[in-house]
């Protein structure tokens, strides 16, 4: 029972953690149709900054964590501008090469720049601490995870669908060019979304690292594509259904090594079998809307 | 007879003796390290080729070409290793005993390594090819870290994360050079053929293709079938070059080299991949110097190590983004393009019989 509870706690915890991630793939696949392979690393990016904050520049942690958030979002929204916006109307694959391009760049400089010994992250102790309940117990991470979680989720969700730059978004998904004949900027909404999916991925960088207090500049690549496939599994391009497949994943993943332990090798393969069942059987993913290609 | 056609066979047999000239002095005259890294061209030639027949000729984003290398590699070692040091590399779990005692010579095992990756990628392409772009580029991908996280678990066949070593060594530019111009020539023929309009239809437009009457789906499977049994054919020669193989080996670092190669090279252009292959290779190589510490007139720069493939992802995010066609975009080295320049006419177009 107390395994069960203590499980169930992680469970949720990991399972947050890529809702937040996955939704800035979805939102980003919804209106570019483009797998943003550097999202991963944005992961990475935030984790770094918000690292040498701390370390070095010696600021306060929340601080910190404000300035990984600020630049991350502007590396983000600056990707888009410079390696995805001039191959707008160029093949699909091309893109698709050039994503593939700028996350593998962001890796390596990162390992020419901090280099490839992985670093500890600092856990702050009004962040971080132990919670006793009864016989089990837990870090204070696991509550605050979720939290945060939630409240940036019914923050994304109000902005898509209450406000008027959502609206323009939806609309951008939709079609490109009604959109823009429909007078929406679709440069200005196409930053709008690199800024806030970068954002939350580098929120949930940051609550990765401290999670998970080992950083290296490879430390996106998993989480990263993982998050990916729970954007697919939930239906990509619906941001509820981001959420959905990061909770399955997460959980999935957490009751695989705790009650199977002799298949905890198998971990980083389990989310992609999943992910190939539901290619196979339910492309458009749990909550995504069928869309049928035409001539 | 076409006087034009003679020429052309003439320089064609001309090229192939120059080409065995260089080779029989290379192989004379340079030092091992050097023959080495021809030796290591010739593989990323073959990954390059082959990778460029599924993603520059049929259209499909596959990103799983380090998964089949990780299946030729591991197929061809423990098919060549001798008993013995079998018996010694797998010190923690003994290797299951049908596998024990096979000692193959090492041409038919590097065969047998296409053939069984050529498998994986027949029961791969069969589920994955359903999908398109994206999906396929994340499924394979999936595919190739799931066949590496097999060979680490499955230590009574592979011996896990251990690795092999003993792997017997080839030395020889000929075996190496052998094989990737066999594999360009089948390519060739392959794409030249029935098969390779299709596929060329395919990749321009699957739609319309289909329309026409091209069994879409079969053709796409035939050239990922082809695209895994190349890559497990030059994993094994990796393996035989490193004489020895590790999962940690075939990360998708392999998959981004090549698909720098087929870029930079032309996506759809054979001799852009060799071109670039080779290119690629050998710079590769000779940025070597990068990493390490420079001394430049007493002052002493430190190596910094990853910048190789700084330069390389810059590298390729210029030729994406600025000049998307590579260096031979999709055309193809051919007789008929020199001897034009040179002014040798063509009878036909003149109209003389």
């Amino acid at each position: 029972m107390e395994l069960y509870l203590q499980t169930l706690a992680n469970g949720i915890s990991l399972g947050s953690l890529y809702a937040l991630i996955a939704i800035g793939y979805t939102m980003v696949y919804g209106i570019l149709r483009l797998i943003n392979f550097a999202h991963a690393d944005l992961l990475m990016v935030a984790g770094y900054i918000a690292f040498y904050g701390i370390m070095v520049f010696a600021l306060p942690w929340w601080f910190s964590f404000l300035i990984a958030i600020a630049l991350t979002a502007l590396l983000g929204v600056s990707i888009e501008k410079i390696a995805y916006r001039p191959l707008r109307n160029a093949p699909r694959i091309s893109v698709l090469i050039s994503a593939i391009g700028v996350s593998f760049l962001l890796e390596n400089l990162g390992i020419v720049a901090i280099g490839a010994r992985p670093k500890s992250f600092p856990r702050p102790e009004e962040l971080v601490w132990n919670i006793k309940l009864g016989d089990i117990s837990f870090l204070s991470l696991t509550v605050i995870i979720p939290i945060v979680t939630l409240l940036l989720l019914v923050a994304v969700t109000y902005m898509v669908n209450k406000t008027k730059t959502g609206t323009a978004m939806r609309a951008v998904s939709r079609d490109f060019e009604t959109a823009s004949l429909m007078a929406v900027d679709v440069n200005k909404v196409v930053s709008t979304t690199f800024l806030v999916g970068s954002s939350l991925a580098a929120v949930g960088g940051i609550l990765y690292s401290l999670q998970y207090p080992q950083i290296d500049p490879l430390m996106g690549v998993f989480p990263g594509l993982k998050c990916f496939i729970a954007a697919v599994m939930g239906g990509i391009g619906s941001i509820p259904g981001a959420m959905l497949g990061g909770f399955i994943l997460g959980m999935g993943e957490v009751f695989l090594v705790a009650f199977m332990p002799e298949l905890s090798g198998y971990r980083d393969a389990f989310a992609f079998v999943i992910l190939i069942f539901i290619l196979l059987f339910k492309p458009t993913g749990i909550l995504g809307e069928n869309v049928v290609e035409k001539v | 007879m076409d006087s034009r056609q003679n020429i052309k066979r003439l320089l064609t047999l001309g090229l192939i003796l120059l080409s065995c000239l260089v080779l029989f002095f290379a192989q004379g005259f340079l030092s091992s390290f050097n023959i080495r890294i021809l030796n290591l061209a010739a593989i990323f030639v073959i990954l390059g080729a082959s990778m460029n027949l599924v993603l520059g000729f049929t259209g499909m984003f596959s990103l799983g070409h380090a998964g089949f290398m990780c299946v030729g590699a591991y197929v061809s070692a423990i098919l060549t290793m001798s008993p013995a040091s079998k018996e010694l590399i797998y010190y923690m779990e003994p290797i299951i005993p049908p596998l024990a005692n096979v000692h193959w010579p090492v041409f038919p095992a590097i065969v047998m390594a296409g053939v069984v990756a050529a498998f994986f990628g027949f029961l791969i392409g069969f589920p994955a090819l359903r999908l398109r772009d994206d999906y396929l580029a994340i499924a394979t991908l999936g595919f190739g870290e799931i066949i590496r996280i097999i060979v680490t678990n499955t230590i009574t066949i592979t011996n896990g994360s251990l690795g092999l070593k003993d792997i017997p060594s080839i030395k020889s530019l000929w075996i190496y050079w052998g094989f990737a111009i066999a594999t360009i020539w089948i390519l060739k023929q392959l794409i030249n053929s029935s098969w390779g309009y299709a596929f060329k239809a395919i990749r321009d437009n699957e739609i319309a293709a289909e329309a026409m009457g091209i069994d879409v789906f079969k053709h796409k499977l035939l050239s990922f079938t082809v695209g895994a049994f190349f890559a497990g054919l030059a994993g094994a020669l990796m393996g035989h070059l490193i004489t020895s193989v590790d999962p940690t080996m075939f990360r998708f670092l392999f998959t981004f080299q090549i698909l720098l190669i087929i870029v930079l090279g032309g996506l759809g252009s054979l001799t852009g991949s060799v071109i670039a292959g080779v290119v690629v290779t050998v710079s590769m190589e000779f940025l070597r110097f990068v990493e390490q510490p420079i001394n430049l007139f007493g002052l002493i720069i430190p190596g910094i190590p990853g910048m190789r493939m700084v330069i390389f992802s810059l590298l390729l995010l210029m030729v994406i983004l600025f000049y998307r066609q590579g260096l031979m975009g999709t055309r193809e080295f051919n007789w008929d393009w020199i001897l034009d320049k040179l002014g040798v006419a063509r009878r036909k177009e003149r109209g003389v019989a």
